[in-house]
């Protein structure tokens, strides 16, 4: 079998020269070398696989080479990835539908609605992060592959949040505008909604690689990560509370960044470990 | 009596919620003592089916040791 | 040498048989306690200066809040000690701590609840310790859920031990989150729970905190013995566990020395051991 053939197989049913610069490429040297045979270790990287990356080897550049690969997965159904955006936006509309329109009184409620939008549009966008590669088995060939699967699970979050999360982020001071907040509040809104969506994306990562093997899943997820993500909530909405009135919200924001950094270092492991009890 | 019953007035929210407490409390004892039983009556079922299939049973070999 | 002890305790049939022998110890003096404690605040306390009658709800309300946090501590515990050392005892006691946790914390709302309406005027006021409380709840429905998600006993024991960790460090950041939320809103409102200073008022409340512990060792006690029971089923010790006397002549193929002599004489039935059994028993 071929290094191409067998790096097709690796990376699953999107396969192609984009698929094959894959996890593959970069865990080339490092994972699959046992498998080929020490007689074929000088042609692989550089002949038989003319899409690969030429960084490193080893932990960052698979990570790298994964981010990679999941962008150009994601990017090739933008739909996938507009909805939570879409629910976001249909959710903060909801809330000015159910009381009136009155600026004041929406300028009042406008942190509430957003943080709960960005909550539960999270929460929808969790389902895109490990389905699909749970399906066709990419994420076992990432637990495979020798590589840790911390960094590789981290960099699968990062990707993930970059395309739900940061779109959020972008769009919330257009929706923050509609609820009546000023234009000065903006900056306090996207430093808030920044960390926490990041917050957001890990501990909603737990719950999904927790839910991975759960057949009849139904609100199992939101039962999990909802609570977790209360401290998110209430320093969050608090933050963009005071970003609105145009105090100072270096208070929550901090504990906002205190938590996002708790959760960068302390998610991933749960993470993997909760992917790896759903791959048995 | 009636005063102690009465409790000072706030007997409609003591009562209640002892009565509370009284009853969850029980249904932990029922339902624990019931769940061991059950996976007793569950494990004895097994090992006697067991038996009478094959004459022994994996759960029997700590006796024969 | 608290290895060792350990490490009994992590033997499955030790466990079993120790929580039988044991569970008596815990229960009676439970009843005595919570009885004592009970009967002596409900009728030979005196009413509060602040409170009236209303305090003597807190003989059950603040065993049960401070039970429901710590079965929660003890259910993550317990869970990462069956994740770390693989031990099934400590995956069996987690098991066994969540129903009553949660029992606990449904108890705590709403003994809370009731006096909440004397003492603030409303059933719910979005007390801290209530709202946290009620998280707490939601998170132990979640690790509930979750166990019920899986039909292997393992992959369940083990994903509900990743949530029980999660949860237990995100407690106190949930506490301290929903006290810092309500300081801020609720301004000047009151919210303690009212000081009972005399001795005639908190010895009956520390003697039923004491007794619903013993209860809840006790129904814990219990409750493991089934959980292990279930996860064992197959284990050899089980049979003598449960008293069922062993069939009395040794099976042909077990390896005994005197099943040669006796084979031929056996009865009707083979008594061979069934091939998937046969060869070492399980550590």
């Amino acid at each position: 079998m071929s290094a191409e053939q067998r790096q097709a197989a690796v990376t699953g049913p999107e396969g192609g020269p984009a698929g094959a610069a894959g996890p593959a490429g970069a865990a080339g040297p490092a994972g699959l070398v046992g498998v080929a045979g020490p007689e074929r270790l000088p042609d692989r990287s550089a002949s038989e696989t003319p899409a690969a990356p030429a960084g490193p080897a080893g932990p960052v550049g698979a990570a790298l080479a994964l981010m990679q690969r999941d962008l150009r997965v994601a990017l090739r159904r933008p739909g996938d990835t507009l909805q939570p955006l879409g629910f976001f936006v249909v959710v903060t509309t909801l809330f000015p539908l159910a009381l009136q329109p009155e600026m004041s009184l929406l300028r009042d409620i406008a942190p509430a609605a957003l943080w709960v939008g960005a909550l539960l549009a999270s929460l929808l966008a969790l389902d895109l992060l490990f389905r699909e590669d749970a399906q066709d088995g990419t994420l076992e060939q990432l637990a495979l592959c020798g590589q840790p699967l911390t960094g590789l699970l981290l960099a699968k979050t990062a990707v993930h949040w970059l395309l739900t999360g940061l779109p959020l982020v972008l769009i919330a001071p257009l929706a923050a505008g509609a609820l009546g907040a000023s234009g000065g509040a903006i900056p306090g809104i996207l430093e808030s909604l920044l960390l926490g969506t990041v917050t957001l994306s890990l501990i909603g990562a737990v719950g999904a690689g927790l839910t991975m093997g759960i057949k009849r899943n139904g609100s199992l997820l939101a039962l999990l990560v909802l609570p977790l993500a209360v401290p998110v909530l209430i320093f969050g909405a608090r933050a963009t509370q005071l970003a609105i009135a145009g105090e100072s919200l270096a208070a929550p924001l901090y504990l906002l960044g205190a938590m996002a950094v708790l959760a960068v270092t302390l998610a991933p492991w749960a993470v993997a470990a909760a992917v790896r009890i759903g791959l048995e | 009596m009636m005063h102690f019953l009465a409790m000072g007035g706030y007997a409609r929210f003591v009562w209640p919620a002892f009565a509370l407490a009284l009853v969850v409390m029980m249904l932990n004892i029922v339902w624990a003592r019931g769940s061991l039983r059950a996976a007793q009556a569950e494990a004895r079922r097994r090992v006697l089916s067991m038996r009478e299939a094959y004459g022994t049973a994996p759960q029997d070999r700590g006796a024969q040791r | 040498m608290a290895w060792v002890w350990f490490h009994r305790f992590g033997s499955p049939p030790y466990l079993y048989r120790v929580a039988g022998r044991l569970t008596p110890w815990f229960a009676w003096p439970a009843l005595v306690l919570c009885l004592t404690g009970v009967v002596w605040g409900l009728g030979f306390s005196p009413p509060d200066y602040r409170q009236g009658d209303g305090w003597r709800i807190l003989l059950v309300h603040v065993p049960c809040a401070f039970l429901s946090m710590e079965v929660f501590v003890a259910m993550a515990i317990s869970a990462a000690v069956g994740l770390i050392w693989r031990m099934k005892a400590a995956h069996a006691v987690a098991a066994s701590c969540a129903t009553l946790g949660a029992s606990f914390t449904v108890v705590t709302l709403g003994t809370g609840m009731l006096w909440g309406k004397p003492m603030w005027g409303t059933y719910w006021a979005w007390d801290p310790r209530l709202t946290s409380e009620l998280l707490l709840l939601f998170l132990y429905l979640g690790y509930i859920g979750l166990r019920s998600g899986f039909d292997d006993t393992a992959r369940a024991d083990r994903a509900s031990a990743v949530l029980a960790i999660v949860g237990v460090v995100d407690v106190p950041i949930i506490y301290y989150s929903v006290v810092w939320w309500n300081s801020l809103h609720q301004g000047s409102k009151l919210i303690g729970e009212g000081g009972i200073a005399a001795p005639s008022m908190w010895v009956p409340v520390v003697i039923t905190i004491v007794g619903f512990e013993l209860y809840f060792i006790a129904l814990l006690l219990i409750r493991v013995r089934g959980e292990i029971l279930r996860r064992e089923r197959n284990a050899s010790w089980v049979a003598e566990a449960l008293g069922l006397v062993p069939p009395a002549p040794p099976a042909v193929g077990s390896g005994s020395a005197s099943a040669p002599i006796s084979g031929p004489t056996a009865g009707p039935k083979p008594a061979a051991i069934h091939p998937a059994y046969r060869g070492s028993s399980p550590a």
